[in-house]
């Protein structure tokens, strides 16, 4: 692709264009990061590349959370133009070094001792047949719970530790007249918040059998069931308004006060810090209730392509880069999330960022980190989707009982695998 | 030359009649003039709102304090990915598409309409209709197989290069958008083209022909100049149609140098994680639409009437 | 002067006898056919070349990337229980059938209310240079963008019920886009709003094309002015019709990115069309033939329907 750019380029402008057997000193991404604080993050590893004396060709496509780009990456990798790199998502990585277009860095990997740093969790992800295809950016967790300090401090609420606690926290705000839970009902949303409850219905193990596994038993069980009717129970204390609502505008009722709560991953701190919110005195950021010790994640990583031999030192310069400490941890200071690597230091992050460091390492060591399945690092897309469209017509209706969502969630699965 | 206008001679009621029948007539376009309009009043009173405004505020309400600062945000410092030099950088790609592949596709249309009227032979009406019915491919379904076509001819190209210096064109993103688009817009600027010469008086075609006219003058100094307000149709068709692309540009044109519009445009709206910042989205996207609303505003111009009955006399 | 819709006169180059001039006159004689060629072939490789690829690609089980082993008709097989076996109803359901109810509407409401603007603006109108634009407009826009205006204006909490609340009409009850059963129909009236213009546009076109003195002739006559629109205009207005009708359709069974700005699916779903459907299994789910699959099923239900309706507006009228 990027011969092709370069050939197209120099044609354009009339400039003759010769091939050099020397290496092409510049790195071509493809990535969704185009918004304000996304970018700005994104902007350190282009300068960190620059001053190593690389180029940054920029290939940014952003729309549907990553859909548009990964469209995109695939038409390019069908006209057999591999980008340097480019951002991916879990399952989509594996596919795609499973057709044999990924490049190979083993080798870096192990003189810069990622296997040691990174979670095995990511590591499955990010190393396919023993090889490293990819390097992971950051680890974004998706169980957190995000208050309003000063609604929380008129209710007298306190830090709900079991699911119980919370429909009581949901209780007192619904008396006070605050809508108590936020929340947009896109199907993503309403999947994600209910990774969280059934993380803390059935538990660790239940959740691993359940999401990752996709163990059948375990979809059927009734714990399943339960987890289900508590997702119910939930969604009784959304507005009315809540459907296709996008989920920063879900955030901004929670950092305006209209709302208590809202169950969202840690992108949803950018927000916070956006309204120029400090985490303590502003907003709280609680584990959701009944899955402290535990981490449900996603996460993003660059996957690497088989580029030519001229552009492979590019590359290595570029995973190199993205995962070093330094860059690491400015990059996750910006975007809310936290290192992929488990051994930087936390001094630049806020409370909430320095919680989801200590947390990641505690999950990680505990065997406690899980994929989250609405974010698609549970299961392969097609599942990880059905798994949505099941719980997005039960919260809006079209499943109505939980027998009847669980009996739909498994045959959806089943369907899909 | 005369318009179908209500007649002068209507017979209950002389002018009041007539008067009514104007009054109705504007009120019934103005009525929906203000339709159509007001989505496009939310997003000018959006753009020049405060994003505090935007989010504590009712989005039909007039601005309380305007603000220019998302247009010039939108026009020149707005991101698309890591490049921040609004959307003013992103014109002159769109444009080297666009005008390129509308006058092709319009070309070809306005040929292809021609043959397939005044031109029959067996079999034009089934070449018509299987053109016709490629309008209603999925592009969806056509983005890989047209990827890993362009991606041969890249490589084509490639050789060419080495062989003569020259890449003629292959391989090149611009290049393959227009290819694209002409190839996706020819059944529709056949079709229009088409039904539009259907109408057309065969007599003038016919005469001009014992006159010892060719294919081509008669194309030229008949046809083409009596088809004003088909080439209207069809060009504000073909220049929105490909300007809005957004499927065929993002998969093979998505690097910044020669990103069109839409994707700079699109880039610049879709945040998966990020603040959203509704006042420069709606600058952005008026800016987006500047040359398709001009397009419309001036081709409007040739929407005029009567031409084929001077073309008759002369 | 004879009627304009008399066209079928098929023209035959006459000079063609003469000896001589042969290989001038075969030349000329193929003119047309070359002219027409390189469109044909453009058009049969890479619509009908395609249109093949993808109904091979649904008899395989092509996941992420094509794959080419043909594995039967499971794809088909899929989309028929979801078809037939929906309670809850399966997205393709919801799919199909909100294409049914988006199709009909769209179509219909477009083609009434444009061909009615256009009606009304051919009545020689002070204004009509800024008219015609304010009607267009909305096809210029990227729906990524009106698709969020629209969202607010019909969503209760911000738009139109909100504002007549402030205003005192309290009784106001506007929810369609949050309702799982109405969120379709939101869809139908920002497709409207965005191509109801150009359809004004191509009607505008049509009456302009029509020949000033059949219309002088019949109001001599003394044919009323709606007579002369029901009995002559409309009549001659048909290829428009055809020219509408397409690009109405096409735009239906496209519409993409209406449905995703403006109700991001729906609740549950509800919203979804044909091609959101198709677009998630081929490129998100990556289930390429169930994808393929769906593409095909429509194909087939556009044939259905537009073929006969071509056949009967194509075929070569005896006259």
């Amino acid at each position: 692709m990027l011969r092709k750019l370069l050939i197209g380029t120099a044609l354009a402008s009339g400039v003759a264009f010769a091939a050099h057997a020397e290496d092409v000193k510049e790195v071509q991404m493809l990535h969704w990061w185009t918004s304000g604080g996304e970018a700005a993050a994104l902007n350190v590893l282009k300068q960190d590349l620059a001053k190593e004396g690389f180029a940054w060709k920029d290939v940014p496509v952003a729309g549907g959370g990553g859909d548009a780009a990964m469209t995109a990456l695939k038409a390019m990798v069908a006209a057999g133009n591999y980008p340097t790199a480019s951002q991916m998502l879990g399952y989509t990585v594996l596919d795609y070094a499973a057709a044999g277009v990924m490049g190979d860095l083993t080798e870096t990997a192990i003189k810069e001792g990622w296997d040691k740093s990174v979670p095995a969790a990511l590591q499955k992800f990010s190393v396919y047949d023993g090889k490293w295809v990819a390097a992971p950016v950051n680890v974004h967790s998706v169980n957190w719970l995000w208050i309003n300090k000063a609604v929380m401090d008129k209710i007298g609420g306190t830090e709900p530790k079991t699911f119980d606690d919370f429909i009581a926290l949901l209780d007192k705000a619904k008396a006070a007249g605050v809508i108590p839970l936020a929340l947009g009902g896109q199907n993503w949303q309403e999947a994600t918040m209910f990774d969280s409850v059934v993380l803390s219905t059935g538990g660790p193990e239940f959740y691993k059998k359940a999401f990752n596994d996709l163990d059948e038993e375990s979809l059927k069980s009734d714990t399943m069931k339960k987890s289900f009717d508590n997702l119910a129970k939930l969604v009784t204390y959304v507005d009315p308004n809540f459907s296709g609502r996008d989920w920063n505008l879900a955030t901004a009722m929670v950092i305006k006060g209209d709302a208590l709560v809202q169950v969202m991953g840690d992108w949803a701190k950018g927000e916070f810090n956006a309204a120029k919110k400090v985490p303590g005195t502003d907003f709280l950021c609680y584990r959701f209730p009944g899955t402290d010790g535990s981490v449900v994640y996603n996460s993003d990583m660059f996957g690497m392509f088989n580029v030519p031999e001229d552009r492979k030192a590019a590359q290595i310069a570029l995973a190199t880069a993205t995962l070093s400490k330094s860059f690491q941890s400015a990059f996750n200071v910006v975007k809310g999330s936290v290192p992929a690597r488990t051994d930087v230091p936390d001094t630049d992050f806020d409370a909430c960022g320095k919680k989801g460091m200590a947390d990641l390492k505690a999950a990680n060591e505990g065997g406690t980190l899980f994929g989250s399945l609405a974010q698609g690092y549970g299961a392969p897309p097609a599942v990880a989707n059905a798994y949505k469209d099941v719980v997005s017509k039960f919260v809006h209706g079209q499943i109505k009982t939980s027998d009847e969502a669980v009996t739909q969630l498994v045959s959806a699965i089943e369907d899909a695998k | 030359m005369s318009a179908v206008a209500t007649p002068a001679r209507q017979s209950t009621g002389g002018i009041s009649a007539r008067t009514v029948n104007r009054i109705v007539i504007y009120g019934l376009l103005a009525l929906f003039a203000l339709f159509y309009l007001m989505p496009l009043f939310v997003m000018l009173v959006t753009s020049f709102k405060t994003m505090d405004e935007i989010q504590n505020g009712n989005m039909l309400a007039l601005p309380q304090e305007p603000t220019f600062a998302p247009w010039i945000r939108a026009w020149s410092e707005v991101c698309s990915g890591l490049t921040c030099v609004g959307m003013k950088g992103y014109f002159w790609n769109s444009i080297k598409m666009v005008v390129p592949a509308v006058i092709i596709s319009t070309l070809l249309g306005a040929l292809n309409g021609y043959v397939l009227t005044k031109w029959r032979f067996r079999g034009a009406t089934l070449v018509f209709g299987l053109m016709l019915f490629a309008c209603f491919i999925p592009f969806q379904s056509v983005l890989l197989p047209m990827a890993t076509i362009l991606g041969s001819l890249g490589r084509f190209g490639v050789k060419l290069q080495n062989a003569t210096g020259l890449t003629f064109g292959f391989g090149n993103p611009t290049v393959n958008l227009v290819f694209v688009h002409v190839v996706y817009g020819i059944g529709f600027t056949t079709l229009f083209f088409r039904n539009y010469y259907e109408a057309f008086p065969n007599e003038l075609v016919k005469a001009a022909q014992i006159d010892g006219a060719s294919f081509f003058q008669i194309f030229r100094r008949i046809m083409l100049p009596n088809s004003l307000p088909i080439i209207v149709v069809t060009v504000i068709y073909q220049f929105t149609n490909i300007w809005n692309d957004f499927l065929f540009a993002s998969a093979y044109a998505g690097s910044g140098d020669v990103m069109p519009m839409t994707v700079a445009l699109n880039n610049v709206v879709n945040t998966s994680t990020g603040v959203v910042e509704y006042n420069v989205n709606m600058a952005a996207a008026m800016i987006a639409a500047l040359p398709t609303l001009l397009v419309y505003v001036l081709a409007g111009r040739y929407f005029v009437r009567g031409l084929m009955a001077g073309a008759v006399k002369g | 002067m004879s009627t304009v819709a008399e066209t079928s006169i098929t023209l035959t180059p006459e000079h063609d006898a003469r000896p001589g001039a042969t290989v001038r006159s075969r030349l000329q004689d193929a003119l047309p056919k070359l002219v027409l060629a390189p469109s044909f072939a453009a058009t049969i490789v890479f619509v009908y070349g395609f249109i093949l690829w993808t109904i091979y690609l649904s008899f395989t089980n092509s996941k992420t990337f094509p794959s080419y082993a043909i594995t039967g008709p499971r794809a088909y097989q899929r989309l028929w229980r979801w078809t037939f076996e929906s309670d809850p109803p399966s997205s393709w359901y919801t799919s199909i059938t909100n294409m049914g109810i988006f199709g009909f509407l769209y179509i219909s409401i477009c083609l009434a209310l444009g061909l009615f603007l256009a009606i009304l603006l051919d009545q020689k109108i002070r204004g009509e240079g800024v008219l015609r634009p304010i009607y267009l407009y909305p096809m210029a826009l990227s729906f990524i963008v009106t698709g969020v205006a629209w969202k607010w204006f019909l969503d209760p909490g911000l738009g139109l019920e909100q504002t007549l609340h402030q205003w005192g009409w309290t009784s106001f009850h506007f929810d369609w886009i949050k309702n799982k059963d109405f969120v379709i129909y939101t869809v139908v009236i920002a497709g409207v709003w965005q191509a109801s213009g150009f359809i004004m546009a191509m009607f505008l076109a049509g009456l302009r094309g029509i020949d000033g003195e059949i219309l002088k002739a019949a109001q001599i006559d003394g044919a009323t002015t709606f007579q002369l629109y029901r009995r002559i205009v409309i009549p001659l207005l048909r290829p428009i019709f055809l020219s509408a009708l397409i690009v109405l359709a096409h735009l239906a069974i496209k519409s993409y990115d209406l449905v995703v700005a403006l109700t991001s699916g729906g609740p549950g779903g509800s919203a979804w069309l044909p091609s959101n459907f198709m677009y998630e299994y081929t490129f998100k789910r990556n289930e390429m033939a169930v994808g393929s699959a769906s593409a095909v099923i429509m194909l087939m239900t556009i044939t259905a329907i537009i073929v006969p309706y071509l056949y009967s507006e194509l075929r070569e009228k005896p006259r």
